[in-house]
């Protein structure tokens, strides 16, 4: 009977692949995405493992606020006194030690632009002591020895066209700097460190470039022999400073990819959430086929019935059968996976996620959970059919035409579906608003609403076929003749086919729909945040749009003829009321070139801030309690504690503010940060804006590439370019599932064109001619995506509605414009899949057309 | 087997069709009875009743002793498997099976080891044998209707229901089939009940029985053809 049913499969070669595609790519998505996030994690831990293969313990500087990035290499992390180098180096158990600037600076390319932009530009200090525990060999050259040499990777070398001798731009902290390269070294172990630039200077060059003449970032010390690291730790230990931690060189290689794989975690999720949601829609594809299959199939499996076989084996033949292809699918995904990694680390480049590679990891792990995964969807997809597959009646053997008769669900769809609908919303008003439930129940909620809801609506969907057909279908009449007539015809006559063909492509288009409004309410709510508070002439910000830069930067534009105010908002992570906040310091100034409202102060408090004032914003008063006079206690990295009182609440608007939960003045800022940056600087001139202003600023910002000069509408477009790009991030990932869905519509059609070979034929013999045959074929299957584009659109509105009412989104705006391009899309879609089986159906022959059985 | 006052309704009130309305019958083991009568006589659905493809509105049939009316599903999808051959109009058989494949079908459902010697036996006396690699589609409408004999044979059943096995094939290739049930009759003592339109189902069959609305309105015995001619003309005026 295996055999059979086997041979069966065999004998329906293109059916099987068809409906095999679905889950294959679904299940290439998670193979692909444990490959990709595997490969960077090892390529990560390789890179820390090799920076710290020679030290028995490493001794850096501690953040006192103990945020996520422990590894003692974080922005705002103290650095350690230089005379703790020598009190080590005396400890009797120590071979060897060296104490290291690890920082962070930018090249500057023949361009005069930053070259790396995305990833960060990584600075070392070279010394010869040093060197055993650098991973940093020499390709090319010399290391830096004088106080204007640089050595820089080979890799950015090449790209930008740089050679020993030239000289190259750097910035540190300050303006830019010319350095003359001396060398090229390249980092042990990977091929790339994820696009990172590295610079290489002496010594005490790096110490002045980042303030910290005489101090370290990290000590690294070789124990002698015998000396276990852990006692050499511990010997290191009654030494350190308050703000200083010693580990060992293993435990210290762990905690930093331990730091980077929290970061890794969330983009496997967030990749694999992608590749759920291709599996769900690969899931209505299988069922579907298999139901199209199965009805093909009632007089065969009546004849088997006839010769003996129980339900029970009918049933097992079809879960066989799905068994079949749900492993064959499997198998092909989890290695097409390995190619779909290296696309989306493409992908991500290209959004400007840069990440480090090394070869390909395959692990046991991704193998399994592939296999499980694609299977059990195909399984349970199949279950439905299976079940009625065995209501097939043995005397369906006889009866020429005989149909499957209806699922037993059939006539529940309607009000079924409408309690499905019912529940989900409910389920979804839960998961989004309730409060008092633990985050993990809330997102369960949520991801079992939407399912549901999609289920609901694709239970409905049958009921909706015949007349939502009539409307969409009128245009395939106009414009297709007879040909498109029948279609319209075509398409409404097995209404159940038809919706669930639609219902996989409705899944898609709702996702894409719920991202795209939701877009355009954040970007809108960004814009009218942006006329409110942006009442400067031109802003500064960093090239890349969100990294903080040099304060250096706005002092050099306070010196240009006709500049009225020039003021920064500096931006650092603190431990406010005991959890890490965004703390920003507004310089004096600022008042006069940011408008927020407040709800208690007014204008003029950023200017009264003085050493103990902080003003907070409304939504972080509510959520503490704060009011005018409370005390906040605000710890910075560097271990400084400021006790400050609230003398204002500023209530900015929703889309965003550059003031964050709590402010403090600069100079308090600065005094409690080593390294303070801006995150925006602000300007107002006389004249306002104009060329001459524009060139005179311009010319002042000319020592630091990474600066830029914008006005307020260029400042509105570079700030929501990160937007668009994550928009247009989550289109590329979510179009995986109308691809899935595409391919449904195909099987559909090529069931459906193998169905009625009879009928094409006798068509063809009264005069139809080809093209006529595949326009029909074209237009039933843009008819169909049109219904899913109807069905899904209204979902996705919904849905966005439901999140929007979720987190408080007063602009909802329904982007008109984006919502006809879904549809020309989901039109597009219906074309292409109608284009193998329209040429199917055009090459039939009519004489054999019409002998089919 | 023994058939009791068979009746067939289909539908309901005023609409309502009586395809059967009171059949019975015995078939002695070994006989080979021919079934005739004017098109929607009731002739399919009396085969069909008796297979038990289809239950009757009322009356029994037994086969082997069991009474198969009143039977579950799982029940009599077992009796079929070891009492009852079917061979169709349309041959039914399964495209992407081999001839020797499809013949064994029965046996490959219900688990069991074909016998290879009667498999072989049974190919030689269809005379299928050297065509038992072949798929369907290779085969002509007569071969095609051999496998399926054979298939219908292959398990030694109590009684093999054929309903009209020549009407698809030319009365050349039909009259090869009659006689290849006739010797299916004499050498393998099988009991075969037929539904035929050809006359010459007289020269082969022990029995014909006529039906004609539902009801069986004549019997021959050793009828000749001419015979079989007149009770049709009769019966169809
Ligand atoms: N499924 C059905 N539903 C309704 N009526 C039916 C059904 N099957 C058969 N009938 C009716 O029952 C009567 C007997 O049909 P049946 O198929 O048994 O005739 P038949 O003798 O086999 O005819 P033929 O020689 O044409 O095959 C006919 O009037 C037919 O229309
Ligand atoms: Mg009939």
């Amino acid at each position: 009977m295996i055999r059979v049913a086997l041979k069966g499969l065999l004998g329906r070669k293109l059916r099987a692949a068809l409906t095999a595609i679905a889950i294959v790519l679904g299940v290439a998505m998670i193979s692909g995405t444990f490959v990709l996030t595997d490969t960077i994690k090892a390529a990560f831990s390789s890179v820390f493992t090799q920076a710290y293969k020679n030290a028995d313990a490493v001794i850096t500087g501690k953040s006192a606020i103990g945020n996520n990035n422990n590894n003692g290499n974080g922005p705002g992390t103290p650095s350690l006194p230089g005379s703790l180098l020598a009190r080590v180096q005396a400890l009797p158990q120590v071979s060897l030690a060296a104490g290291a600037i690890n920082d962070q600076a930018q090249l500057v390319g023949h361009d005069g632009k930053v070259i790396s932009r995305a990833s960060p530009g990584l600075a070392f200090s070279h010394t010869d002591v040093g060197q055993h525990f650098s991973p940093l060999s020499l390709t090319s050259g010399t290391w830096p020895s004088a106080p204007g040499d640089v050595d820089i990777d080979a890799a950015t070398a090449t790209k930008n066209g740089f050679a020993v001798g030239q000289e190259i731009g750097v910035i540190a902290r300050g303006p830019v700097e010319r350095f003359r390269i001396v060398g090229t070294v390249k980092f042990a172990g990977v091929s790339s460190l994820g696009g990172a630039t590295l610079a290489i200077f002496t010594l005490p060059t790096a110490q002045r470039l980042f303030h910290k003449q005489g101090r370290y970032d990290e000590i690294d010390v070789a124990a002698k022999r015998g000396v276990a690291p852990a006692a050499l730790v511990s010997a290191i230990r009654p030494l350190l400073p308050a703000d200083g931690q010693v580990r060992t060189g293993q435990a210290q290689a762990q905690q930093a990819t331990k730091d980077t794989s929290g970061f890794l975690n969330i983009i496997q999720d967030f990749l694999l959430a992608f590749g759920g949601i291709a599996l769900f829609v690969g899931s209505f594809v299988i069922a579907n086929t298999l139901s199209i299959t199965i009805a093909q199939r009632t007089r065969e499996l009546a004849t088997l019935r006839t010769l003996g076989a129980t339900r029970r084996q009918v049933r097992r033949s079809v879960m066989l059968e799905a068994l079949v292809i749900g492993t064959a699918a499997s198998v092909v995904g989890l290695f097409l996976g390995l190619g779909l990694a290296r696309a989306l680390n493409a992908l991500f480049v290209s959004f400007g996620i840069d990440l480090p590679q090394t070869g390909a990891v395959f692990k046991g792990r991704t193998i399994v959970i592939s296999l499980v995964v694609g299977i059990l969807i195909t399984m349970l997809a199949a279950l439905r059919p299976a079940l009625r597959s065995t209501r097939v009646p043995p005397i369906a053997a006889v009866r020429e035409g005989a149909l499957l008769p209806p699922s037993r669900f059939a006539r529940f769809g309607l009000s079924g579906g409408l309690a499905t609908i019912a529940a989900s919303v409910a389920l979804l008003l839960i998961g989004l608003l309730a409060g008092g439930l633990s985050t993990g129940i809330r997102l369960l909620a949520v991801g079992v609403g939407a399912l549901a809801l999609f289920g609901g609506v694709a239970m409905l969907a049958p009921t909706l076929v015949p007349p939502l057909v009539g409307v969409l279908g009128r245009p395939s009449r106009r414009l297709g003749g007879a040909a498109g007539g029948l279609a319209q015809g075509n398409a409404a006559r097995n209404p159940a086919r038809t919706a669930s063909t639609a219902s996989a492509l409705m899944i898609g288009l709702a996702l894409v729909t719920l991202v795209g409004v939701l877009a355009a309410g954040l970007r809108s709510r960004f814009e009218d945040s942006v006329n409110k508070v942006f009442v400067a002439d031109y802003a500064i910000t960093a090239t890349n749009n969100f990294s903080p830069i040099s304060v250096a930067s706005a002092e050099a534009v306070r010196r240009v003829p006709g500049v009225n105010v020039v003021a920064g908002v500096r931006a650092g992570s603190a431990r406010v009321l005991g959890s890490t906040t965004n703390l920003t310091a507004p310089e004096p100034g600022a008042s006069r070139v940011i408008s927020v409202d407040w709800t208690a102060g007014n204008r003029q408090t950023p200017e009264r801030l003085g050493a103990r004032g902080a003003f907070v914003s409304k939504d972080y008063a509510d959520a503490q309690h704060l009011r005018v006079g409370s005390s906040v206690t605000i710890e910075t990295p560097s271990g400084a504690v400021l006790h400050q009182t609230v003398i204002g609440i500023a209530n900015p608007p929703k889309g965003g503010s550059p003031y964050g939960s709590v402010a403090i003045s600069s100079a308090t800022f600065d005094a409690a940060y080593p390294n303070p940056q801006n995150l925006y600087t602000f300007i107002d001139m006389q004249g306002g804006v104009s060329p001459a202003n524009t060139q005179a600023l311009t010319a002042a910002l000319s020592g630091f590439p990474d600066a830029k000069l914008q006005t307020k509408a260029q400042f509105t477009r570079n700030q929501e370019q990160g937007l668009n790009s994550l928009l247009n991030l989550l289109y590329v990932l979510l179009s995986l599932s109308i691809v899935v869905s595409l391919f449904g519509i195909v099987n559909t059609l090529v069931l459906t064109v193998f169905e009625r070979t009879r009928e094409l034929g006798m068509l063809r013999a009264v005069g139809m001619s080809r093209r006529q045959v595949r326009r029909m074929i074209r237009h039933e299957s843009v008819i169909t995506s049109l219904l899913g584009a109807a069905l899904g659109i209204p979902v996705g509105v919904v849905l966005a509605l439901l999140v929007g009412a979720a987190i408080k989104y007063p602009a909802f705006t329904i982007p008109v414009g984006t919502l006809v391009v879904f549809v020309v899309a989901a039109i597009f879609v219906g074309v292409v899949a109608a284009i193998l089986p329209a040429r199917r159906a055009g090459r039939l022959n009519v004489l054999e057309a019409l002998q089919y059985e | 087997m023994v058939a009791r006052e068979l009746t067939r309704r289909y539908g309901e009130g005023p609409t309502a069709v009586e395809a059967l309305r009171g059949v019975s019958l015995e078939v002695t083991p070994g006989e080979l009875v021919a079934i005739m009568g004017p098109s929607g006589s009731g002739k399919s659905t009396l085969m069909h009743s008796l297979a038990g493809l289809d239950r009757p509105t009322t009356g029994t049939v037994d086969i082997a002793g069991t009474e198969i009316t009143s039977l579950s599903d799982a029940k009599l999808t077992l009796l079929r498997r070891k009492h009852i051959g079917f061979v169709f109009q349309f041959f039914n058989l399964l495209p992407m099976l081999t001839a020797e494949e499809n013949v064994l079908l029965p046996e490959t459902i219900a688990g069991t080891r074909p016998d290879r010697a009667w498999l072989d036996d049974l190919l030689t006396r269809t005379g299928i044998a050297d065509r038992r690699s072949h798929r369907p589609s290779e085969l002509s409408g007569g071969q095609q209707q051999r496998v399926a004999i054979a298939r219908a044979l292959v398990t030694r059943p109590t009684i093999v229901l054929a309903d009209e096995p020549t009407g698809n094939l030319d009365s050349k290739t039909g009259g090869e089939i009659l006689d290849l049930m006739r010797a299916s009759a004499d050498d393998f003592g099988q009991t075969i009940v037929m539904v035929t339109h050809e006359a010459r189902a007289a020269s082969i069959a022990d029995r014909i029985l006529f039906l004609a609305d539902g009801l069986i309105v004549k019997q021959l015995t050793e009828a000749t053809s001419a015979e079989v001619l007149d009770v049709m003309a009769t019966l169809q005026s």
